[in-house]
């Protein structure tokens, strides 16, 4: 029996995240006395894992799992799983995972828990916390089925180092393949994903106009920061949709978020507010984005915003 | 027009609290407090349900409309049915599991041959992301989510979903069941119902059903909310040297 971790990947490099589930999975097997597996796809820089602990890393390439495909990743998932005996699952809360997680559960009959943000606090019965309500809540839930798969909130567990020498071994592995056929991708270019960003920058209608973003990609750029914006922004066209973020677009559950020219009105919030740091810039002292912020700023962004950015090249010419 | 007949199409219905809801608790924090809470399709819902009715306006299609729920989830049904839906359906059980409800869903998806099923990618209360794929997996449909685009072509669908950093493309058969969100349509093209599709609702069939199943993973116990948030630390917009020093030393963010 086993804690199976699914490590995923990004043009065949170890994201980063896997760490964290890393360091939650090893938490658990203290309180499960079950072993870590970890299962890794398509992947060059296997060695990295070894400083979270694994007891085991089962190591799959195969030319037509290059892609990802959630069913075909979910049958892959589901034979390692009742190959190894895992009775926990650990995933990312990527829309990948979560896409074929919804999957895997019925295959092998477990339940499925997203939003997870801690260790269980009891083991039998089985409960654990999750956010729920865009996060303006948590709940407590309590897991009836043996088999279980948990998709960690980005953030919420943290790194912990753990080094191992896990036994290595190469897999193979056979299954149908999807009836779901890719076609094409459109990658949007250059810019850091809002997903895998450990900071992001954000702005809002604060800013009047698309002409003036330059201010704002300035900044992302000294930070290799995302840049993402308020949901009236990108339904005026202002800014591409797949930088809204917020309850009714992305979630951003990142290390640092700095809003610019955002009220933070509730749906804003529910959405950003799982991220560790918040910097607030904004010429309203009453804008309610204040209330919740970790650092404010009272000005004008088209001050501050700039000045900021010089200050930042000279702190890290300094710190380098 | 899909094959010469009819599409027939199933939108998954979640009923939630307004965005903008107080998200309180009662009962020693067991229950959600929805005193003074308005109810709505959930959005991503909506998306879903706005793209059907496109479908029905330019290729003929049938669209039924379903919600697990009390009685409380008809005025949610009936708003849906005013801006196009054909008929709608309430599965009479208090939704307490994602499992539960798909494994509902799925029982009647299955007594009816649905070329489309569309659900949202979550719902904004429970936020499972996860009815759809459990369907998908039951029934055997295709199931794509995160979808912001869908055309359909005889019995072949190709569909765009977004991912991280970027848009792909796929192509399945039907029977499919998707995940919707903004993007499949905007905003700007939500309906508000007017009053001849509310007197029309009125009399579209509409049908209460008694299903008994019970599988659930999993309960929720408790609710807590989180905690209060520290004092913010308000910086001079000439004393931004002390900013990065915070963000540095402090929060040991950059
Ligand atoms: C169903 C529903 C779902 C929604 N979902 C989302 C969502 O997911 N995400 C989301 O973001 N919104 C969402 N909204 C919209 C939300 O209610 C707000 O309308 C929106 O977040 C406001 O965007 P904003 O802060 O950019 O604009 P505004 O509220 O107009 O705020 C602009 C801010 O900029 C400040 N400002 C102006 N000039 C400057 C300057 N020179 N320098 C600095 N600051 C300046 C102003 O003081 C103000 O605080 C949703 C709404 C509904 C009804
Ligand atoms: N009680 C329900 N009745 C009908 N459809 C539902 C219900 N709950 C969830 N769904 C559908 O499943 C989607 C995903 O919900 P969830 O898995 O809870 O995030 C929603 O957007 C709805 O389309």
């Amino acid at each position: 029996m086993s804690i199976l971790v699914y490590i995923e990947s990004n043009e065949n490099a170890i994201k980063k995240s896997s760490f964290e589930l890393l360091s939650y999975a090893k938490e658990l097997s203290k309180k499960l006395s079950l072993e870590v597996i970890a299962l890794v796809i398509n992947c060059s820089n296997i060695s990295t894992l070894q400083e979270f602990g694994p007891d085991k890393i089962l190591s799959i390439n195969q030319t037509k799992l290059n892609l990802f495909n959630a069913q075909n990743y979910a049958e892959l998932i589901s034979n390692v799983s009742k190959s190894t005996g895992a009775k926990n699952i650990i995933i990312s809360d990527s829309v990948n995972c979560k896409y074929l997680a919804s999957l895997l559960s019925v295959k092998i009959n477990a339940a499925f828990i997203s939003n997870v943000v801690s260790i269980p606090s009891s083991i039998s019965p089985f409960i654990l916390k999750r956010s729920t309500f865009s996060n303006k809540a948590f709940c407590d839930i309590k897991i009836n089925s043996d088999i279980k798969i948990l998709s960690i909130s980005k953030n919420s567990f943290g790194v912990n180092k753990n080094k191992s020498e896990p036994i290595i071994e190469n897999i193979e592995n056979d299954f149908i393949e999807s009836g779901i056929v890719f076609e094409s991708v459109e990658l949007s270019s250059g810019s850091v994903s809002i997903e895998d960003a450990d900071i992001v920058v954000s702005a809002g209608r604060g800013m009047k106009g698309p002409e003036n973003w330059n201010i704002i990609e300035d900044l992302a750029k000294t930070l290799n920061a995302a840049t993402a914006c308020s949901k009236p922004v990108s339904d005026l066209g202002w800014r591409p949709h797949s930088e809204h973020v917020g309850q009714t677009g992305k979630p951003v559950s990142t290390n640092l978020y700095i809003a610019i020219g955002i009220s933070g009105a509730i749906q804003h919030l529910a959405g950003v507010s799982s991220s560790k740091v918040k910097v607030v810039i904004n010429t309203d002292p009453e804008a309610p984005f204040f209330k919740v912020a970790d650092y404010g700023i009272v000005g004008d962004a088209f001050d501050v915003v700039p000045k900021l950015n010089e200050k930042l090249k000279v702190f890290q010419a300094e710190n380098n | 027009m899909y094959l010469g007949i009819f599409m027939k199409i199933l939108v998954c219905i979640s009923c939630v609290p307004e965005t903008t809801s107080k998200i309180n608790f009662t009962n020693n924090n067991t229950e959600f407090d929805s005193s003074q809470v308005q109810y709505v399709i959930n959005p991503n819902d909506e998306f879903g349900l706005t793209r059907a009715v496109w479908f029905k306006e330019n290729d003929g299609a049938e669209i039924d409309v379903i919600s697990v729920g009390l009685e409380n989830t008809d005025q949610i049904l009936r708003k849906a049915l005013a801006i196009g839906a054909d008929r709608g359906y309430r599965i009479n059980q208090e939704p307490t599991d994602s499992y539960q409800v798909a494994k509902l869903l799925s029982n009647h998806i299955s007594k009816h041959n649905y070329d489309l099923v569309i659900a949202g990618r979550e719902s904004i209360d429970y936020n499972g992301g996860m009815v759809a794929g459990i369907i998908a997996e039951i029934l055997h449909f295709n199931y794509v989510t995160n979808c912001v685009d869908l055309k359909i072509n005889e019995n072949k669908a190709k569909i765009k979903r977004e991912i991280e950093g970027g848009i792909e493309t796929l192509s399945c058969k039907l029977p499919l069941i998707i995940g919707a969100q903004k993007g499949l349509v905007e905003e700007s093209d939500l309906k508000i119902p007017n009053m001849r599709g509310i007197m029309q609702a009125r009399s579209k069939p509409f049908e209460i059903i008694e299903d008994n199943t019970v599988e659930t993973k999993t309960n929720t116990i408790s609710f807590s909310k989180p905690d209060n948030h520290k004092e913010i630390k308000l910086l001079s917009p000439d004393n931004l040297d002390e900013l990065i020093d915070l963000l540095h030393n402090e929060a040991k963010v950059i």
